[in-house]
């Protein structure tokens, strides 16, 4: 059974991403969404902490990138971009949704 | 594939009321059901009627609105949520001797079991919130 966690506050103001990335388990997928975004820009301890956990996948939204001017160049190895259908075809592959507010 | 969506947030505050009807929105394009859309804590200021954004920002009441019709929502505030925050409908309205209900077109309030039955109906049941 795999989770697809959603995360979306800025690891820079809450501890939800490095909590959620730890607690997430192999086969899960963890979407940053809103604030969070800002924890796929390369060379930060949270991103750092991203590409460390190679047992899940990590996606980033597009549009939240992109309304804070964070372009795919600027993101961390292993983070992939998807727009809001992605969004919902992570919730349909994963059996579960969970939401780190 | 048959959705839940929670919305436990108001408009205009952070990103969760526009999120989540982002998700919704892509949910129905995409060809699958919404059970239902629960608003939930300060997200039920998200089903008044009388919201006035400015006329060039986004109008997330009407938004949502909108999106009910075109796909026959369900959408559900809460009532004691709802309450403390005077949203009201004309029978809430009129029992707690009110001069005026302010709930916008597409929602309804009715109780927390509806988000439990949501949650046993629904395939997948998504949050958005604070």
């Amino acid at each position: 059974m795999s989770i697809l966690h959603t995360v979306n506050k800025s690891p820079f103001e809450k501890q939800s991403l490095s909590s959620c990335v730890a607690h997430a388990s192999h086969g899960d997928a963890v979407l940053m969404i809103e604030d969070a975004v800002y924890g796929a820009v390369s060379g930060t301890a949270a991103a750092a902490q991203l590409e460390e956990n190679k047992n899940i996948s990590i996606y980033a939204l597009g549009p939240d990138l992109n309304a804070r001017g964070l372009g795919e160049a600027k993101l961390a190895e292993g983070v992939n971009v998807v727009d809001y259908n992605g969004f919902v075809e992570l919730a349909v592959e994963h059996d579960k949704t969970q939401s780190w507010l | 594939m048959k959705f839940g969506i929670v919305v436990n947030e108001g408009p205009y505050t952070h990103q969760a009321a526009d999120t989540a009807y982002q998700f919704t929105k892509s949910v129905l394009e995409k060809g699958h059901d919404v059970y239902r859309v629960f608003f939930y804590h300060d997200g039920v200021n998200v089903g008044t009627r009388m919201t006035v954004p400015p006329q060039d920002e986004r109008h997330i009441q009407r938004n949502w609105s909108e999106l009910a019709e075109k796909y026959d929502l369900d959408m559900v505030v809460c009532i004691a949520a709802a309450q403390r925050r005077g949203i009201m409908d004309e029978n809430e309205a009129k029992r707690q001797g009110l001069d005026g209900d302010n709930i916008a077109p597409g929602f309804r309030i009715s109780g927390l079991g509806q988000l439990i039955e949501a949650g046993i109906q629904s395939d997948r049941l998504v949050t958005f919130g604070d």
